[in-house]
């Protein structure tokens, strides 16, 4: 195994790209987070570590195609057939690529998110907001798409959001390498990633039905996962419990990825 | 066979024969009709099931509308005019606390004369009328409305985001006039009742020689944006006004019965249910001497969808195409680098030399199938998602047939473009992955961010300039100036005309496809 992850460790870093791939990662979530953080005009009741955190959603795409890319440019290239020569027990390639995966995007997105959470720290109006009840929005049957915050949250809170967002890209990571390994091409599987992260959040919003909403919201990876965002929890999906439900996505999307690579040619 | 029928025939022969290209053209047309098929929309008026669909009245135009005020009236016989001055206009808006409304108008708040063919919902009418802050209006037949002078005698609600200002004219009483001569229906209005200001005249054709003329106030649904940060959403919920009127004069054929008063729409429904009007339970009729105070709920308009309205259009039965543009973008993306995987573009480019021609085969199948993929999957959306929307009670505004001819063609459009795109793209980028992310952010992105996060403003600058301005092809009901509402796209509402909107994406389009020719020319396969 150690031979294997040296092996996955060295493609990864001698793979043209792939150490862009990561900085641009962090540029485009904390260049994001930053405009966000001077222009947003926060009232009170705002969430503002979920507000400074916005970067992370652009962020995702480019981690998306960084976890594609690890097993996509094996197929692309051909190497896929050496490296499974030299390395019988397909599902340990597997699992070390998924060990190069997390290691990478786990250091990346700690990066970003510090420079999320300093920046949304320096540029947001200090005491602007507490999460507070304020905001009742469902008024007079019109559907609202504003989270009510339920109760004030305790002054520690601010750790989670950080923590779980890096989590979250961390899982993004591992979801996007198992769809790649399972589609065999790295176009197919990042168009099917984002059209998780992307395209559920438009369905969910368009479709007028609140009981399908809120299945749609219990289910997709993005929202769910960035449930972990919010200071006050979410009152339909708790940011753990959400985290653990993305958790089962990525390790859905490895084990498919792990029983295609070991059952078919590859 | 002219050498461009070889090179197209030869780049069908590769779409047709690899099985996941075909597998993925038919998996886009069964997403759109998958999504524009599900049951489970709750119905529109808090039923669910087949035949709870609730109804709107339809106006002389055949439009649906909202048609429900408060009425103080009598007969008119013949040719009449009726005079009155409106002393002042006061109401309650609903506030971010529903239980604690705010003083307050709505922007289309109106008061004053109402000569109508009957007090059937829906039936002919004019109207002259102050408004909350929009002057003074004649405004008939629910579609038409013509401006008057600024001012009246509400205090204008500036603080409102979805309505207008205050304008110029004078505050204070307002004088309204409105004449009848056979069909024809002239409004004026005055600031003191001496000096006339004609504001226009409406024909209502096929007028009955007796027709109702009285005073009426209604308030139309408010609706508000709320902005916290990123997140966005919208607020409001019924309105109400109260009209004090004075100085009340009638000449002409009036058949001389009583003033009758009356509430038209809200709870007075046939099927005892509130369509349109909000029935805030507040409308009422008083007289004191002269002096006449109408106070009403509702709106005397064309009905919209969305914040102010009730039910869906069209466009929101047509959502998968969102993940048909997603397998779209990946089958035309991989189309064009698939060549470069094996090197297949090397015996491509031996084979057939003109470069652009080989890109415009490519362009012209990936097209195709994806429009032949598209048009399929809306006609059946189109035709059967409003029966399955309908049979579970949800209320779907009626469109056109040619609206629905051009949301049909115009989602196998964006599709096809959208192929063509990614086509393009892969071409010049040369990396499936980077070439499908792009397109994906190109024309996905920016319509989740106009839905999600962005304020009105920069979510309808994004949706004039990106591709994802060719959604404005599905967009099925009309918007309305004189109706306050959230024009927003969840409510199928874009800021381009349709055509426009598919401009700009073709050009985007023609953009990718002439730079992808140039590199292709420029460096070596």
């Amino acid at each position: 195994m150690g031979c294997v992850l040296r092996a996955e460790w060295t493609k990864a870093r001698t793979s043209p790209g792939m150490s862009s791939l990561l900085a641009t990662m962090v540029v485009v979530t904390v260049a994001l987070s930053a405009a966000v953080a001077a222009t947003a005009d926060p009232l009170p009741g705002a969430d503002l570590p979920k507000l400074g955190l916005t970067g992370v959603q652009l962020g995702q795409a480019v981690v998306a195609v960084f976890g594609v890319l690890v097993m996509g440019e094996e197929y692309a290239t051909g190497l896929v057939t050496v490296t499974v020569t030299a390395v019988p027990h397909r599902a340990m390639v597997l699992a070390a690529k998924a060990a190069v995966v997390i290691g990478l995007v786990a250091a990346a997105a700690t990066v970003a998110v510090a420079g999320c959470v300093l920046v949304g720290w320096l540029l947001v109006p200090t005491g602007a907001g507490v999460p507070t009840g304020a905001l009742s929005s469902a008024a007079a049957g019109l559907h609202a798409e504003v989270p009510v915050p339920a109760a004030p949250s305790p002054d520690a809170v601010a750790v989670r959001p950080a923590v779980g967002s890096v989590l979250y890209l961390v899982l993004i990571g591992l979801l996007s390498l198992g769809v790649a390994t399972s589609v065999r091409s790295s176009a197919v599987g990042v168009g099917i990633v984002l059209a998780l992260l992307y395209v559920l959040p438009i369905v969910t919003a368009v479709v007028a039905d609140p009981t399908w909403q809120r299945h749609l919201r219990q289910l997709g990876p993005a929202s769910v996962g960035l449930a972990v965002q919010a200071s006050t929890a979410d009152p339909e999906i708790g940011p753990w419990t959400g985290l653990g439900i993305l958790v089962l996505w990525a390790v859905g999307a490895l084990l498919a990825a792990a029983i295609l690579l070991a059952r078919r040619d590859v | 066979m002219t050498a461009f029928a070889r090179t197209l025939r030869a780049e069908w022969t590769k779409f047709r024969t690899v099985r996941g290209w075909v597998l993925a053209s038919v998996a886009t047309a069964a997403l759109i009709v998958a999504f524009g098929l599900v049951p489970g929309m709750r119905g529109s008026c808090g039923k669910t099931g087949p035949g709870s669909e609730c109804r709107l009245p339809v106006g002389p135009g055949g439009q649906e509308v909202s048609d429900s005020y408060t009425y103080f009236h009598q007969p008119l016989s013949g040719d009449g005019t009726i005079t009155v001055r409106v002393g002042a206009l006061t109401g309650l808006l609903p506030g971010d606390d529903p239980n604690q409304p705010r003083h307050g108008l709505a922007p289309w708040t109106k008061a004053g004369l109402l000569l109508r063919a009957g007090t059937v919902q829906g039936s002919s009418y004019a109207a002259v009328t102050t408004t909350g802050a929009h002057g003074t209006r004649l405004q008939y037949d629910y579609t038409h409305d013509l401006a008057g002078q600024p001012g009246g005698p509400g205090q204008p609600d500036t603080s409102d985001a979805a309505g207008g200002s205050s304008g110029t004219g004078s505050a204070g009483p307002r004088w309204l006039r409105l004449a009848r001569t056979g069909d024809t229906i002239r409004g004026a209005e005055s600031p003191d009742g001496v000096r006339w200001t004609m504001i226009g005249s409406a024909r209502l054709p096929g007028l009955a020689t007796t027709v109702q003329v009285g005073l009426f106030v209604t308030s139309p649904q408010y609706s508000g944006e709320v902005h916290r940060g990123l997140a966005s959403g919208a607020f409001g919920g019924p309105s109400q006004a109260t009209g004090t009127f004075d100085h009340l004069a009638i000449a002409g054929g009036w058949t001389g019965t009583a003033w009758q008063p009356d509430v038209v729409g809200g709870e007075r429904d046939a099927v005892g249910d509130q369509l349109d009007g909000p029935a805030t339970g507040a409308e009422s009729v008083e007289r004191v001497g002269d002096i006449v105070r109408l106070t009403g709920s509702g709106d005397i308009a064309p009905a919209v969808v969305g914040a102010a309205g009730l039910g869906v259009s069209l466009s929101q039965t047509l959502v998968g195409t969102f993940v048909g543009l997603i397998v779209a973008v990946v089958v035309g993306c991989v189309f064009g680098t698939a060549e470069y995987r094996r090197g297949l573009v090397r015996t491509t480019l031996l084979a057939s030399p003109g470069r652009t021609r080989v890109l415009a085969a490519k362009a012209a199948v990936v097209g195709t199938v994806m429009f032949g993929a598209g048009l399929a999957a809306a006609a059946v959306v189109v035709v059967l998602g409003q029966r399955v929307l309908r049979g579970n009670g949800v209320y779907v505004h009626p469109t056109p047939t040619l609206t629905e001819v051009r949301i049909v063609a115009g989602t196998a459009a964006l599709l096809a473009l959208a192929a063509v795109l990614a086509l393009g793209l892969g071409t010049l980028l040369r990396r499936g992955v980077t070439a499908v992310t792009l397109a994906i952010v190109l024309v996905v992105l920016p319509y989740l961010l106009a839905v999600t996060v962005l304020p009105a403003g920069p979510a309808r600058w994004l949706l004039r300039v990106s591709p994802a301005s060719a959604f404005a092809l599905q967009q099925a009901t009309p918007e309305y100036p004189q109706v306050a509402n959230l024009y927003t796209p969840v409510n199928g509402y874009f800021p381009l005309a349709p055509w426009a909107g598919l401009a700009v994406l073709v050009s985007w389009v023609a953009v990718a496809l002439a730079v992808a020719a140039l590199a292709l020319h420029r460096r070596d396969a």
